[in-house]
């Protein structure tokens, strides 16, 4: 799963960063879709205020490997599942679906059971986030 | 990943996944794209394709989301191809071009795309064509490929475009700069955006000036130049009209001729870098041209035998 043949690695991995909901900065989000750039990660970011409609559509039209939510209104017991099960309708059974923001830990394993395959809360490295990815995003020719 | 052909059949048919697995492969050059190709093109319903170029900052993006607005108001299906520049460095990117198109986001009549330039100079992607022609098996009509921001000489959107715009902005220079050599002079319709700017009228004069003579000893028309302010679709509808106009002027056989040239230019360019880089002679050669014993030309000429 983790071992990357030469041709893999010339085809970058696909991330959505996506803020759903009415947060009002997205300074978080700007500041880890940078810093996946810098790690190699083709970076598609929306900005602010994404329905998960929108979002789904987004990442159905781009074909995402990864959708990438922050969030930190609080909302995120709304919203977050709601990416997953519009996603899954659609058919996109295969888009690792990840989260991060500010998450009270006992959401965590609710979001979890939800389809949010990992969230990332304060303080985790954009180092870690990238490692994560790429050990879990699918692989394809 | 699914069978391709199955993939283009669902694309065909109107399905969006479908379509959006396609272009990945595509720009992956996924094995057995190559024997795809041909259905792909023939699949093709003849949609008009339209770049947009510019300089960073003009208001590209603004402007293709206004523009795809007025097309669906006159009931087009519109696709959108978006290039961003691929790092060099890491091979990352960052592409930011749907936040202006955010209000297409429930439109299934509106495919936006982006697709990073990985390496490629000249302002779009290697796969970029190929994607549009995606695209056109899918039955969006028009087609707009928007390149990365560009600067001065990134031409290559003409060889690929039906119908080429330019994108300016108000004091973005003086007249010499409007009669250099390279962007400008592969504009079909120069679009002065911003138009709610000071000077904006006065930006539009100069070029229209400047450009009036650029008849001269090629046989071409001075491209129109307009003004927009695509944040208050102020002049859109005009803009959309231009380029819908165009389309039979771009399609006379000359024009065509002269794409189609470009086109297997660009693919030759692609297959020899390829059959090089797969030559078992490749390293040793790029490090005879390291240590200057080997000219770049011959050392080609020699992989390419």
């Amino acid at each position: 799963m983790t071992e990357t043949t030469p041709d893999e690695r010339l085809t970058p991995i696909r991330v959505l960063i996506a803020k759903p909901g009415l947060d009002g900065h997205d300074r978080g989000a700007k500041v880890l879709a940078r810093g996946l750039r810098d790690e190699g990660f083709e970076v598609i970011y929306t900005g602010l205020r994404q329905s998960p409609q929108m979002i789904v559509d987004a990442s159905e039209q781009e074909d995402v490997d990864v959708i990438g939510l922050s969030i930190l209104s609080g909302a995120h017991m709304a919203l977050l599942p709601k990416v997953v099960e519009l996603a899954r309708q659609r058919g996109m059974d295969d888009v690792l679906i990840a989260a991060g923001g500010i998450i009270p830990d006992a959401d965590v394993g609710k979001l979890k059971a939800a389809g949010i395959a990992e969230i990332f809360g304060p303080g985790t490295s954009i180092g870690q986030i990238a490692r994560y990815f790429r050990e879990h995003a699918r692989r394809r020719a | 990943m699914a069978d391709l052909a199955e993939l283009l059949r669902g694309a065909v048919a109107g399905e969006r996944l479908p379509l959006a697995r396609l272009l990945t492969a595509i720009e992956n050059d996924a094995p057995g794209l190559r024997d795809l190709l041909p259905s792909v093109f023939r699949a093709g319903r003849g949609a008009h394709l339209v770049g947009i170029t510019g300089p960073p900052g003009s208001g590209k993006s603004t402007l293709v989301s206004a523009l795809a607005a007025e097309w669906r108001r006159r009931g087009r299906r519109v696709g959108v191809i978006a290039v961003d520049p691929s790092s060099p460095h890491t091979g990352g990117a960052i592409m930011g071009d749907r936040i202006r198109m955010m209000e297409h986001g429930a439109d299934p009549d509106v495919f936006v795309r982006s697709m990073a330039s990985r390496g490629e100079l000249g302002g779009l992607a290697a796969s970029t064509w190929v994607a549009a022609a995606a695209l056109d098996a899918a039955g969006y009509d028009p087609i707009v490929v928007e390149t990365v921001g560009a600067g001065q000489s990134e031409v290559e959107i003409a060889g690929l475009a039906e119908t080429t715009v330019v994108v300016e902005m108000p004091e973005a220079g003086d007249e010499v700069q409007a009669i250099k050599a390279g962007l400008l002079e592969v504009a079909d319709l120069v679009i002065v955006n911003k138009g709610d700017r000071p000077n904006a009228e006065r930006a539009a004069r100069q070029l229209r000036a400047m450009l009036s003579t650029a008849g001269g000893r090629i046989e071409r028309q001075p491209p129109r130049v307009l003004i927009t302010t695509a944040t208050a679709a102020d002049g859109v509808a005009a803009a959309a009209d231009a380029i819908d106009a165009h389309r039979s002027a771009a399609r006379e056989p000359t024009h065509a001729a002269n794409r189609a040239r470009q086109q297997v230019r660009r693919a030759l360019g692609e297959l020899a870098a390829r059959r090089a880089a797969s030559s078992p002679e490749w390293a040793s050669t790029v490090e005879q041209v390291a240590s200057r014993e080997l000219d770049p030309l011959t050392a080609a000429e020699r992989l390419l035998r």
